[in-house]
């Protein structure tokens, strides 16, 4: 009769193995990416500001995954209203934000040791990033400031949705802002370049990255499936 | 008469009284733009380059005003129930909401902002395309706007929210708004940005309705 | 021309609590039904519910039209919800206000004036809606149902600012409404000034 998360059962089961799986994956790529991060040669134009860019770029990528999953459950929570993708969704959010923070915090580091610079706007990755992060805050913020549970979920999904319909928009817009100052920009802002070499440790980062978000957000809807049926059985117990 | 007709004379009706009209939106532009020069150290020569750039920033923040009234009003005293049930499906009644806002802040606004801009040194021959890049961006600026003031119906935070969820959104109509009035005055292609924003001002005319129609209705549910 | 209402099985939650769980009714053409209970018990949401602006949880709403089609259509072209606000902008002129709401439910200028005088409120349509009074705010709100024809009334506590004499004006015009064929479902304290049957909705 209530509308408990439908078929959560299935998921649960599944999450329960799939999970801790792929926290150990995680792990254990990170610490593979991590040794042949440390075992690549500095980069004679970059210098050891190269190792940066193997926790900067796989994160800048995993910003635009996580999104792209946040878009992808709310779609399915509004066209099918489906408790489970609205959890799936809301779980996805804060850490989409972390990793999005986390790309932001390094790619300016590495902007600082490369042109001594802490940010540079003519970097139109960096900048739709920050964009993209803002987009988050934004979520974060509408599902907090609205009570209503039920009322929260179609209307952060309806953003969530603007939000990617926009994105594409956005780095299109900030793309061609920067050919637009390129003659007045003192940099050469060609942004973080990636040279073959650092391929192998990248993608291993990258896939620990992707396994850490899957861990992660299994964890993270099961702690909602969990939070929705203690509510359900403390306002049954309210009779 | 048209039900088209009569939403939309009710919302220019409701949207021009309430508040203080285009006034309190252009009285705001006026106040910001006063305080850039002292922001920024009032060089003159400075001041010129950053011109139409404060001016684009301080119109976008100038649009944020009485965004919170377009659907709360409605929302508020029931009428939105009654619009929800009439003749015309709710987006239509969304498009015509973001219509009144645009005519009624962001037109006036646009009017103002070529004098603003050259109030802070931009030259005169600049206003043309600061006028244009203003309405179009304008147009925008309305239509994201309804989108936020729809998905904070309901919420406890209103304003402060809405220009969260709004501002991020702005980034290309902001772009490419300063970006045609900036190449303009370096003798650079300004009609791609122009059209382009022109192109962004059609199409968020044309799907922000539905978003806004859809939050609408959950808020209503 | 709707026909008949019916709930079957139907149950609506807020949130998580359940406001209204396996309710069943019925409304014939040529009836009036009042729903009755404490403040909180569903009156208003079920009547949202039959309007289409609330989703059921379960169980259906089954409306027999002449017209055919979707619910919403027959909803939206025959139906006519007035909520316990006014929907009446305080800082416009009754008129306009009462016009809008007339064009918008189909009506015309014609018909909002006459629905106006049969409802006694020809003197006050010059003023700002701020200046009325809640009885002459109430009555505004219920021109449309008189100035714009539609098969279905739902009514959220409707006369509750009225005097006696203009309830029975008005339940006057509930008669007529309901002796063209037309159906009535209203939440409501008191009774109501036609003849109705009362369902009653527990906490």
């Amino acid at each position: 009769m209530f509308p408990a998360l439908a078929n959560p059962a299935r998921f649960m089961a599944f999450s329960r193995w799939a999970a801790p799986l792929l926290g150990v994956i995680a792990i254990g790529l990170l610490a593979i990416g991590l040794a042949l991060d440390f075992r690549a040669p500095p980069d004679y134009q970059q210098g050891y500001a190269v190792h940066i860019m193997f926790i900067h770029v796989p994160a800048a990528w995993m910003s635009l995954v996580v999104y792209a999953c946040l878009g992808g459950a709310s779609f399915i929570s509004l066209v099918f209203r489906h408790p489970l993708a609205q959890a799936a969704a809301r779980a996805a959010a804060p850490l989409g934000a972390g990793v999005t923070l986390l790309a932001l915090v390094t790619g300016s580091l590495w902007g600082k040791t490369t042109w001594g610079a802490w940010w540079v706007w003519g970097d139109p990755r960096l900048t739709s990033v920050l964009v993209l992060f803002l987009f988050y805050l934004g979520y974060l913020a509408l599902d907090a400031s609205l009570d209503d549970e039920a009322r929260a979920a179609p209307a952060t999904s309806i953003l969530a949705l603007v939000g990617l319909v926009n994105l594409p928009i956005v780095h299109f817009s900030v793309t061609w802002w920067r050919s637009l100052h390129q003659a007045s920009s003192v940099f050469r802002a060609d942004g973080p370049s990636m040279p073959a070499i650092y391929l192998a440790p990248l993608l291993t980062m990258a896939l620990a990255y992707m396994a850490g978000f899957g861990a992660l957000w299994l964890v993270r809807i099961r702690a909602e499936v969990w939070r929705r049926r203690a509510q359900v059985r403390a306002v049954r117990a309210a009779g | 008469m048209n039900p088209f007709i009569a939403i939309l004379r009710r919302e220019l009706a409701v949207s021009w009284a309430g508040g203080g009209g285009p006034l309190v939106a252009i009285g705001f532009f006026i106040a910001l733009t006063s305080l850039a020069p002292l922001a920024l150290g009032g060089d003159p020569v400075r001041l010129a380059e950053a011109a139409p750039g404060i001016a684009w920033l301080v119109l976008a923040l100038a649009s944020l005003i009485s965004l919170e009234r377009m659907f709360e009003r409605d929302f508020e005293d029931g009428a939105l129930d009654l619009i929800a049930l009439g003749p015309a499906p709710l987006e239509l009644a969304a498009f015509v909401k973001a219509i009144a806002q645009w005519a009624t802040t962001q037109a006036p606004l646009a009017l103002v902002a070529p004098l603003l801009m050259v109030a802070l040194g931009a030259p005169w021959r600049l206003a043309p395309v600061a006028l244009a890049a203003a309405l179009a961006g304008g147009f925008g600026f309305a239509f994201l706007g309804g989108v936020g003031a729809a998905l904070s119906l309901g919420s406890r935070r209103g304003g402060v929210l809405i220009a969260l969820l709004v501002l991020p959104l702005f980034t290309p109509p902001v772009i490419f708004g300063a970006g045609a009035i900036e190449a303009f005055a370096a003798h650079l292609d300004w009609r791609t940005p122009l059209l382009l924003l022109a192109a962004y001002a059609l199409a968020a005319a044309a799907l922000c309705p539905f978003a806004m129609a859809a939050a609408a209705r959950n808020a209503l549910s | 021309m709707i026909r008949s209402v019916s709930l079957e099985g139907l149950t609506l939650m807020r949130g998580d609590r359940v406001l209204v769980d396996g309710f069943d009714l019925s409304v014939a053409a040529g009836e009036a039904v009042v729903l009755t209970g404490p403040n909180g018990a569903g009156k208003t949401s079920l009547l949202r519910a039959v309007a289409g602006l609330i989703r059921p949880v379960a169980g259906r709403i089954a409306i027999a039209s002449d017209a055919g089609g979707p619910i919403e259509d027959a909803i939206a072209s025959d139906a006519h919800l007035v909520g316990h606000q006014d929907g009446l902008k305080s800082a416009r002129l009754a008129w306009d206000e009462v016009l809008f709401q007339v064009l918008w439910s189909g009506g015309s200028a014609g018909s909002a004036k006459t629905a106006c005088e049969q409802l006694g409120l020809s003197g006050i349509l010059a003023l700002t809606v701020r200046k009325l009074s809640a009885g002459q705010r109430r009555r505004l709100a219920l021109v449309r149902l008189v100035a714009s024809p539609r098969s279905l009334w739902l009514l959220d506590e409707p006369l509750a600012p009225l005097d006696r004499a203009q309830r029975a004006g008005f339940g006057a015009l509930m008669q007529a409404h309901l002796a063209r064929g037309g159906l009535i479902l209203a939440a409501a304290h008191d009774p109501l000034p036609v003849e109705s049957r009362a369902v009653e909705l527990a906490a």
